[in-house]
């Protein structure tokens, strides 16, 4: 019993100074939700965001449906950074975001990409051979990347013939890695992705924008963090020129 | 609500797939490790057990390695000719097996320990030859231990899903297994399917370990009377 009440007291003591340690000096911690293809860029803005404003930038990597199947049951995000506009405008519908906080952040692109050199200069063509046991694509159910490039394969009239060689990631971080590891011969992935690659590696196409709907990336305020400062300053900063420069840098357009 | 069985089928086939191979290849692990009387039989029953205590992102990522067109098994493999096995369905049977193996192995050694040296000294006086001592002595004697074996890797095997994830690449009708589907559903917010799919399962689960307990629960009665 004895034993019992002091591992209380150390408990408590613990606890209230974390507690103490994490509302220090004003410095709060924001919780970002961010689709995977963004995954590189989002990296390096947190930490730039870090250095700018002492905040704390906690974040989250998944597929688009994923973050938004999560929001809608109440995961403790603050703000979301989606790789479409469709899901951001339906958490605003919903309620679950901040009404009008909603913006563009990142337009995408698209890229066929092999780990294998000199693969390919034309990417149509060799996807018309079918000289490849698996492509690997991120779920189109769940990742907009997967939706575009399923919205490519169909412009080519491949969806229906490759169906059995397709390999569907979970978010297109897994595509990625699936192509990177040799595993799948070929992938239709981010750019971004690619670009964050030493020039040059593998076999790059980037696919043409007139192929799939653009990829027009959102990002929301959620009601969760209405009222933390640090998720303010992130949302001011992610629309400001460090991060914008950030964005560009990974093959990304901007507004 | 149009219901996709082919998720439903393919858990059924790799299960009783990976069933049998461990049935074949657990055997012989399970007997030769009950008869082991040496210090290398703690480590060899270790590394049978790994897969019970690792996450299954550990096995993945290796046979994902390993298996990759150029890692070593995958090298072995494209020299035959094969093709690749990652996000196969063979691909899958080969991580099952590696990923139920203790589950099969475990039970039978145990039971194959219970035996005890007497039924096969009895057996070899009579002249029966090792594999006959194994087939009419052995296998009848250890039956609890083969029907919990199958029981156990089926069911496991039906229930896996983080190796499947890592290596399977989610094609539909070939990798697409029973729990992916389920998650596939859930994370899309299609809960109506995902709650067929996930009661279904549920009452499997139950259905199989009640069989389970009550079946070895009689052989016990049966065999004390």
């Amino acid at each position: 019993m004895r034993m019992l009440t002091r591992f209380a007291k150390l408990a408590v003591v613990g606890l209230t100074t974390a507690m103490a340690c994490a509302s220090a000096a004003g410095a709060g911690e924001v919780s970002v939700a961010v689709a995977a293809n963004f995954t590189d860029a989002m990296r390096d803005i947190a930490r730039a965001f870090e250095t700018a404003t002492g905040h704390k930038a906690v974040v989250s990597f998944a597929s688009t449906g994923k973050i938004y199947a999560q929001i809608q049951n109440g995961a403790p995000f603050e703000v979301f950074l989606a790789a479409d506009a469709a899901r951001p405008q339906k958490a605003e519908a919903e309620g679950l975001a901040v009404p009008g906080s909603r913006f563009t952040y990142a337009k995408g692109k698209l890229a066929l990409w092999s780990a294998t050199e000199n693969l390919f200069s034309d990417g149509e063509d060799y996807l018309k051979t079918g000289a490849f046991s698996h492509a690997a694509i991120a779920n189109p159910k769940t990742a907009p990347y997967g939706f575009a490039a399923r919205q490519v394969l169909e412009r080519l009239g491949l969806w229906d013939t490759l169906s059995d060689r397709l390999v569907r990631g979970d978010t297109i971080a897994q595509a990625f890695q699936f192509v990177a590891s040799g595993n799948a011969d070929v992938g239709l992935l981010a750019l971004s992705q690619v670009l964050a690659l030493p020039a040059g590696t593998g076999s790059n196409w980037e696919i043409p924008e007139t192929y799939y709907e653009p990829i027009v990336q959102e990002a929301v305020l959620l009601k969760k963090g209405e009222t933390n400062p640090a998720a303010l300053a992130f949302i001011d900063f992610l629309k400001g020129g460090t991060a914008r420069n950030i964005t560009t840098g990974y093959g990304y357009a901007v507004e | 609500m149009t219901f996709d069985w082919s998720p439903v089928l393919l858990s059924l086939k790799l299960a009783t797939i990976t069933t049998l191979v461990l049935l074949i290849v657990g055997t012989p692990i399970a007997w030769r490790l009950a008869r082991l009387r040496h210090w290398i039989k703690q480590p060899l029953v270790s590394l049978v057990a790994l897969p019970l205590v690792l996450p299954p992102t550990v096995l993945g990522f290796y046979l994902l390695l390993v298996l990759a067109p150029n890692g070593f098994v995958g090298q072995i493999v494209k020299g035959m000719g094969l093709g690749t096995i990652p996000f196969t369905f063979p691909g899958l049977v080969i991580a099952s097996v590696f990923y139920s193996l203790p589950f099969a192995v475990q039970p039978l050694q145990n039971a194959f320990e219970g035996l005890g040296e007497r039924p096969l000294e009895v057996a070899s006086t009579l002249r029966a030859t090792p594999l006959d001592r194994f087939f009419t002595v052995v296998v009848p004697l250890a039956r609890p231990g083969f029907l919990t074996a199958a029981v156990l890797s089926f069911a496991h095997t039906i229930g896996e899903f983080g190796v499947v994830l890592m290596i399977g690449g989610n094609i539909p009708g070939q990798t697409k297994v029973l729990s992916v589907a389920i998650y596939d559903h859930v994370e899309t917010l299609e809960y109506d399917q995902a709650h067929v799919m996930s009661a279904g399962m549920l009452v499997f689960a139950f259905t199989v370990l009640l069989v389970l307990y009550a079946v070895n629960g009689r052989i016990a009665v049966a065999e004390k009377s």
